[in-house]
């Protein structure tokens, strides 16, 4: 069916946005219009608005709208315990928990000399610097249990290693509410290798 | 375990097959090229992998219509029966279903298992160590469904690593943290491979069997063998410069080689005859079942593609024996009825005749 051009290059940019597609795209677009008040007004001054001020935290790659993130100006935060991560994605998955108090450090991937991606491309230089400059007396590595996320940990803590700095990573095992039964093998193992007295 | 139904369909010569079974050997014969191995092929599906010849989905697929292909089967285990299909959609990936719902080669790997015996493997003692490599592998995945996993690991870490030492980075951190999970599912490749080395000298000790004992060894084709996790990674280190020189890893699991000796002679298999070498081949396959049916509860379904023209007469009434005692689904094949007659009653046999472009399949009464 054919819309107006400009609808119809909107329905094209939400399409490419992620976990819709065209027919969903169609029907947000559709939903927008109708609730042109409500909704599509405020969305197009809350996206401008971002637009214009969103960027990278310059101190841990977070994404603010600010030089410095809400988590990193948060002095509240300093607690000296600095958490690793993959992207912004996990950042907002441990935030979510709300159990961590300290800050973060997205790296902006893992390393992968298939893909050129280094050390220099993974604010790696940036996380040493913190290590002194914010007093950080742990770093915890939640990074993927795949095997670019364990190479990258691995990276990491062969580079503390001389550091002055208690190094941890996240516990692998059964997951909360989880069956015995529907978890694999590697993991059950992990979960047993890393048991604890009950 | 064995299979109760085979459906074939677009699959390789196979427009349309359908085989009703029971626990019995299978005895196919027909000419050359009338599609016998191809149905074996199709059961060798059955256990995880690329199937006897790993070969691509999209080319398993019936020609000239290439319209994708469809096997499925009811594989009868020790505790219950099972549906299993494989489908391969317009030169899709293959997909695999158990029980109507979607399922992960592991899965299928937990409850389906299958060792063969193909004509490609005449040469195996005689070939590269990449060869026996594969057959180790694939007897160590036969006892441990997730080697092929840990293979995955090794592998993808290595290419990481051949990768930086190509690019001449020379970043000692990251060489060191790509060698920590090489070692890692290195050692677990390699401590599966060893189990399975003693599982099948285990087996052919505790067997009477007439076919020759083959004594095997875990060797490297350079330096010594990788040990555990710890000394796999100093020794990834360690060769770190001469790799770097050559462009690959030159230590570690993927360079290991499975040495085989005829035990009554000593001699090394590859100085065997070809008969012989047939033979020792045909005892490690027969061990390797045997040890899954000790350990497993029931037998896995064998595949012996060709075997019964190159064995004399006695050589044959034996392996039929021995497939019979242990009691395992074996489907064989053969250019003649004449090559499967001392099974008698013993197993089903059936015709692969080929009609105009076409395998057909029929029961022999």
């Amino acid at each position: 069916m054919k819309h107006d051009k400009d609808i119809d290059g909107l329905i094209a940019l939400m399409a490419r946005l992620p976990g819709l597609g065209p027919r969903s795209a169609r029907r947000a677009v559709l939903h927008l219009i109708r609730k042109r008040d409500q909704l599509l007004g405020p969305l197009a001054q809350s996206m401008q608005r971002v637009a214009d001020t969103a960027r990278e935290c310059l101190n841990c790659g977070n994404v603010g709208t600010a030089d410095l993130c809400a988590i990193c100006a948060d002095e509240t935060r300093a607690t000296g315990l600095i958490c690793v991560v993959e992207d912004v994605g996990d950042l907002w998955a441990m935030e979510r928990a709300g159990v961590f108090k300290g800050r973060y450090h997205v790296l902006g991937g893992t390393l992968s000399a298939l893909d050129g991606i280094g050390p220099d491309d993974l604010r790696i230089p940036q996380l040493l610097h913190r290590l002194s400059a914010e007093h950080v007396t742990e770093v915890i590595l939640a990074l993927n249990a795949t095997i670019d996320g364990q190479t990258t940990a691995h990276y990491i803590a062969d580079q503390l290693e001389h550091r002055d700095v208690a190094l941890s990573s996240l516990a692998q095992g059964v997951p909360i509410g989880g069956e015995l039964d529907y978890l694999d093998d590697g993991t059950i193992t992990a979960a047993l290798n890393a048991r604890k007295r009950f | 375990m064995y299979l109760s139904s085979l459906g074939l369909s677009h699959f390789r010569s196979h427009r349309q097959a359908r085989l009703t079974l029971d626990a019995r050997p299978v005895a196919l014969s027909g000419l050359n090229g009338a599609g016998k191995t191809n149905l074996i092929e199709a059961v060798s599906l059955f256990s995880p992998g690329r199937g006897l010849r790993r070969a691509a989905a999209q080319d398993m697929a019936r020609r000239p219509e290439a319209l994708g292909w469809k096997v499925t089967g009811t594989l009868q285990t020790r505790a219950t029966a099972h549906e299993i299909a494989f489908t391969s959609e317009d030169g899709a990936a293959r997909q695999v279903s158990i029980d109507d719902k979607p399922a992960s080669q592991v899965a299928l790997g937990r409850i389906a298992r299958a060792v063969w015996l193909v004509p490609s493997m005449d040469r195996l003692w005689i070939e590269g160590a990449e060869g026996r490599r594969r057959f180790l592998d694939r007897t160590a995945l036969s006892f441990f469904p997730y080697h092929a996993q840990a293979a995955l690991d090794y592998e993808k870490a290595m290419r990481q690593r051949n990768r930086l030492l190509k690019d001449h980075v020379r970043d000692p951190h990251w060489h060191g943290a790509l060698e920590a999970q090489m070692a890692r599912s290195g050692a677990v490749l390699h401590a599966n491979r060893q189990a399975t080395v003693d599982r099948l000298t285990r087996a052919q000790a505790e067997a009477e069997t007439a076919f020759p004992i083959t004594d095997l060894a875990l060797v490297q084709s350079e330096g010594e063998l990788p040990g555990d996790e710890a000394a796999l990674r100093v020794a990834l280190a360690g060769s770190r410069a001469r790799d770097m020189v050559a462009g690959r890893a030159l230590v570690g699991v993927h360079r290991t080689d499975l040495a085989a000796v005829f035990a009554a002679k000593g001699v090394p298999a590859a100085e065997c005859s070809t008969g012989e070498q047939k033979a020792l081949l045909i005892s490690l396959i027969l061990a390797n079942a045997r040890a899954l049916a000790q350990d497993e509860g029931s037998p896995p379904l064998v595949l012996l593609d060709e075997v019964a023209a190159h064995l004399d007469a006695d050589r044959r009434a034996a392996l039929y024996d021995e497939i019979c005692a242990l009691g395992a689904q074996a489907w064989m094949t053969g250019t003649g009825p004449e090559l499967f007659a001392d099974l008698g009653p013993r197993a089903q046999h059936f015709a692969v005749t080929d009609e105009d472009g076409e395998s057909r399949v029929a029961p022999v009464a």
